[in-house]
């Protein structure tokens, strides 16, 4: 799974780093930096930061299938 | 017809982030036809702010940075193949390998490529970089991993300050050559860029401004630099971070109003012409577009933000499938953001469109601060240092026209915010690097006069 964090909205509230914080991490006082690669043992929890972060900033899904045609 | 707009051929041409959140919205908004995405990157769409990061922290590798879906878009990828031109009359889009792809509608989302060095040998040598790309970002950071004497970043725009931000976080020794007076005055104006200047030597960066490079030297490999100044850089990895150009040659022969500014279109994303006749199955999103603004005098904007590529690729799939009357303009305010030397750097609204600043919140001392631009007594726009909570209230005082300074009670230094300071913002003609947002009709006190490619 791939995670993507909308930094335009992002304000610093840092749940997500309270929540998993083997992806995503403070880089200074409100910085973000995160793991855009998700292991399968942090998708539940990068789950939950998307549902806590307050500007709902935080996506998460498959990345994009590029299918043969 | 209305309903036909739901079906048919869509070809969206450029694989990235508009190119993804556009087809994405197509099938959200119920096109059931089919559609082509056509990018000439091998990979599919993947994040690039991470790039000049994490990837060059050595914390995450280039290749991971994947965008994710919100749902699959159900579309054909063309991709590692470039697009070379498009009839207009025919209504196809030309293909390098000589295939034409025919559409109902097109979509444009060819955003922008790095401002190669221009001199070609010096550019060739072993050890000099840019940064757009994955390949670039991977290449770059195991060069940094690897730790190099010194690195030599050209150009102190927001890329190149990260870029020497992750240097200094390695402990590798940086020099910026910055043609302005201090880094970031393209994009934020003479007074903010003072704490930038500040930030970096602070952390340790040989920043020099006022000068630029004239030729890079080597026999094979990077060895160091000559400026203008007469000093000499001895490095032995060389980034040029000299802004983006915007990847329009491709539709030279399409009668479409494309240059070197980006491709012009109205609010509702629909691409002009070069006699400036607005086509309807043509659309412009992200980085390549270049669109007329209300909030700010309706000049034409050209704006190299995450965030703009995310809502105008929205806009630009509504009015794709909807017909005329229930088209949306794109109106959203320009917003962007940047991390480096452990500060968070955000903006709304148009920095050089001002003509004074005032600090509302903070100080340059304490490093967290809200500073506020106005033109003619009207806020146009705010930059905040670590303090992104407030940026919602600034938006809202740009969104709603208020006056500047901005009112008693916004500000928490009542004598600063009084006294407004010229905000100093260049000539944009005389920059080296792009401000990420160009104003590109005229400025607020001058006309620009039209500069030919090449």
């Amino acid at each position: 799974m791939q995670t993507v964090v909308d930094l335009t909205r992002c304000q610093g509230y840092a749940q997500c780093v309270f929540l998993a914080p083997e992806v995503f991490e403070l880089h200074g006082e409100e910085g973000l930096l995160y793991a855009t690669a998700v292991p399968d043992d942090q998708v539940e929890r990068v789950r939950q930061a998307a549902a806590a972060c307050p500007v709902q900033a935080i996506l998460l899904g498959e990345e994009v299938s590029v299918g043969a045609r | 017809m209305p309903g036909d707009l739901k079906d048919g051929r869509i070809v969206i041409v450029g694989a990235s982030l508009a190119g993804l959140r556009a087809a994405e919205a197509l099938r959200e908004e119920g096109f059931t036809g089919s559609l082509t995405v056509v990018g000439d990157e091998p990979h599919p769409p993947y994040d690039r702010p991470p790039l000049s990061k994490q990837v060059l922290l050595g914390r995450a590798a280039a290749d991971t940075t994947g965008l994710p879906m919100r749902q699959d878009p159900d579309a054909d990828w063309r991709l590692g193949v470039r697009a070379t031109g498009v009839d207009p009359l025919a209504k196809q889009v030309l293909l390098e390998d000589g295939e034409s792809l025919p559409y109902d509608r097109l979509l444009i989302a060819t955003g922008t490529r790095a401002r190669p060095w221009p001199n070609p040998e010096e550019a060739a040598l072993e050890g000099v970089f840019t940064l757009r790309t994955r390949e670039d970002a991977g290449g770059l950071a195991q060069r940094l991993a690897a730790g190099p004497e010194r690195v030599l970043v050209i150009g102190g725009g927001f890329t190149g300050s990260e870029i020497a931000s992750a240097c200094r976080e390695r402990g590798l020794e940086v020099t910026v050559a910055e043609r302005g007076p201090a880094p970031l005055v393209g994009a934020l104006g003479g007074t903010l860029s003072k704490l930038a200047a500040v930030m970096q030597r602070n952390h340790g960066v040989d920043l020099r401004t006022g000068v630029t490079v004239t030729a890079l030297r080597g026999n094979g490999s990077f060895t160091g630099a000559e400026l203008s100044d007469g000093s000499r850089v001895d490095a032995d990895v060389c980034v040029v971070a000299l802004g983006a150009v915007r990847n329009v040659e491709w539709l030279a022969e399409s009668g479409l109003a494309a240059g070197p500014r980006g491709i012009a279109c109205d609010a509702g994303c629909r691409a002009f012409n070069m006699y400036g006749i607005v086509t309807d199955d043509v659309f412009v999103a992200g980085d390549v577009s270049r669109f007329p603004h209300p909030l700010f005098g309706y000049q034409m904007l050209s704006l190299e933000h995450w965030g703009n590529a995310v809502e105008q690729a929205e806009v630009a799939a509504h009015n794709m499938v909807n017909p005329g009357p229930l088209q949306r303009p794109h109106l959203a305010i320009p917003s962007f953001w940047s991390t480096q030397f452990g500060l968070n750097i955000k903006s709304v609204g148009v920095p050089t469109y001002s003509d004074h600043v005032v600090i509302a919140q903070g100080s340059l001392e304490a490093r967290r601060l809200a500073m506020v631009y106005g033109y003619k007594g009207r806020v146009t726009a705010a930059v905040t240092v670590d303090m992104a909570k407030s940026l919602d209230y600034y938006r809202h005082l740009i969104e709603t026209a208020a006056p500047f300074p901005p009112p008693p009670g916004a500000a928490d230094r009542a004598i600063a915010a009084d006294v407004p300071i010229p905000s100093d913002v260049p000539d944009p003609k005389g920059l080296s690097h792009g401000p990420t947002v160009a104003l590109t009709g005229y400025l607020p006190d001058r006309r620009l006069t039209l500069v030919q490619p090449g």
